[in-house]
């Protein structure tokens, strides 16, 4: 599986590709609004994986370690944001669900985190410094949730830089 | 960088530690649980299973790490396992709180307590003040650090184990690893 997605996605160092997704059916969510502190771009397959602790699940319940880092985090999908919504209700998430459904992808490809094997995202993960500068990406195999310490980690490379 | 490739412990395995199995045991399998989770309870006779298969071959350890968003109950029994390890008897009360998942509330957990033959007034006053909050939430943190994923997440002589978590596939795997 390494050769199969090794590298594609965009590397640190590179400048963060702006959107505008839907968070909820009327509300629009853009890359700057996040402008002046780090914020986390969490790609993942899909809504409802049918596990305890999925990897939304999980950021949710990490979510006061990123707030100690002043960090912000997204989740994208290609759901639409009516699936989003159930979903975000479901288990109770405290953050937003970007849908990247029309035109499906179209972001997750700019960043390089599109299966088009599968019409899904890829499980990528973005810091993006307060600048709008990818610091740090990571993508995991598929299957795999990558958890949350990488993201801490480059977290707190960002803070230690200043 | 690839962090979360090999996640591994942090911190390792040490005296604060739940453990169960001898200490010169070849074998550490840590996991993560979480005491409201289905999938830990799947997990438990799993794990039990093991130990009588390995005998002294492996040593167990538990930390907590519950999903507090998920599981409204989660946090209140791992303190009550925590405030039964103040008293002896965590793994005790570790094997109640997996034999009852759907009994979970607060006067459930005095009754184990009870059952357990703990100082009850302690054990109900430990958990009132939180006294053993801390420590839960520091077993989360640390479990975040090292890359838990989801819950349960086993470590086998401090990897992450990636795959699933039947017996056959944790054999194998702690196999590999001794």
């Amino acid at each position: 599986m390494a050769t199969e997605t090794a590298s594609k996605i965009l590397p640190a160092g590179a400048a963060a590709p702006d959107f505008s997704l839907h968070s909820t059916p009327d509300q629009l969510v853009s890359l700057s609004d996040f402008r002046g502190a780090p914020l986390i771009l969490a790609f993942y397959p899909a809504d409802w994986s049918p596990v305890c602790g999925d990897q939304m699940a999980l950021y949710n319940e990490v979510l006061a370690e990123f707030h100690k880092f002043k960090a912000a985090i997204v989740g994208i999908s290609v759901d639409g944001s009516w699936c989003h919504a159930a979903f975000a209700l479901d288990r109770k998430l405290h953050f937003p669900l970007l849908s990247d459904f029309e035109p499906k992808g179209g972001v997750a490809r700019k960043y390089g985190a599109y299966r088009d094997s599968d019409g899904v995202t890829e499980r990528a993960l973005f810091v993006i410094d307060p600048k709008g500068t990818i610091s740090w990406s990571y993508l995991s195999p598929v299957g795999v949730n990558p958890g949350a310490d990488g993201i801490l980690d480059a977290l707190e490379a960002l803070t230690s830089k200043k | 960088m690839s962090a979360t490739a090999s996640a591994k412990l942090k911190p390792p395995v040490g005296a604060n530690d739940h453990i169960e199995g001898p200490a010169k045991a070849p074998v550490t399998l840590l996991e993560y649980g979480d005491y409201e989770c289905p999938y830990c309870g799947e997990a438990y006779p799993i794990v039990k299973a093991l130990q009588e298969r390995l005998g002294d071959q492996v040593r167990l350890v538990f930390r907590n790490f519950p999903l507090a968003e998920a599981h409204p109950h989660a946090e209140h029994a791992a303190e009550a396992a925590e405030a039964a390890a103040a008293q002896g008897k965590f793994w005790e009360m570790h094997d109640l709180l997996y034999e009852n998942q759907d009994a979970l509330e607060d006067q459930d957990l005095v009754q184990y307590a009870e059952a357990l033959k703990l100082d009850v007034p302690r054990f109900v006053k430990e958990m009132k003040a939180g006294a053993h909050l801390e420590r839960v939430r520091a077993d989360f943190s640390s479990g975040v650090r090292s890359g838990v994923n989801g819950t349960p997440t086993f470590f086998i002589n401090g990897a992450r184990h990636d795959g699933p978590f039947d017996l056959r596939s944790l054999l194998a795997a702690i196999e590999e690893a001794a």
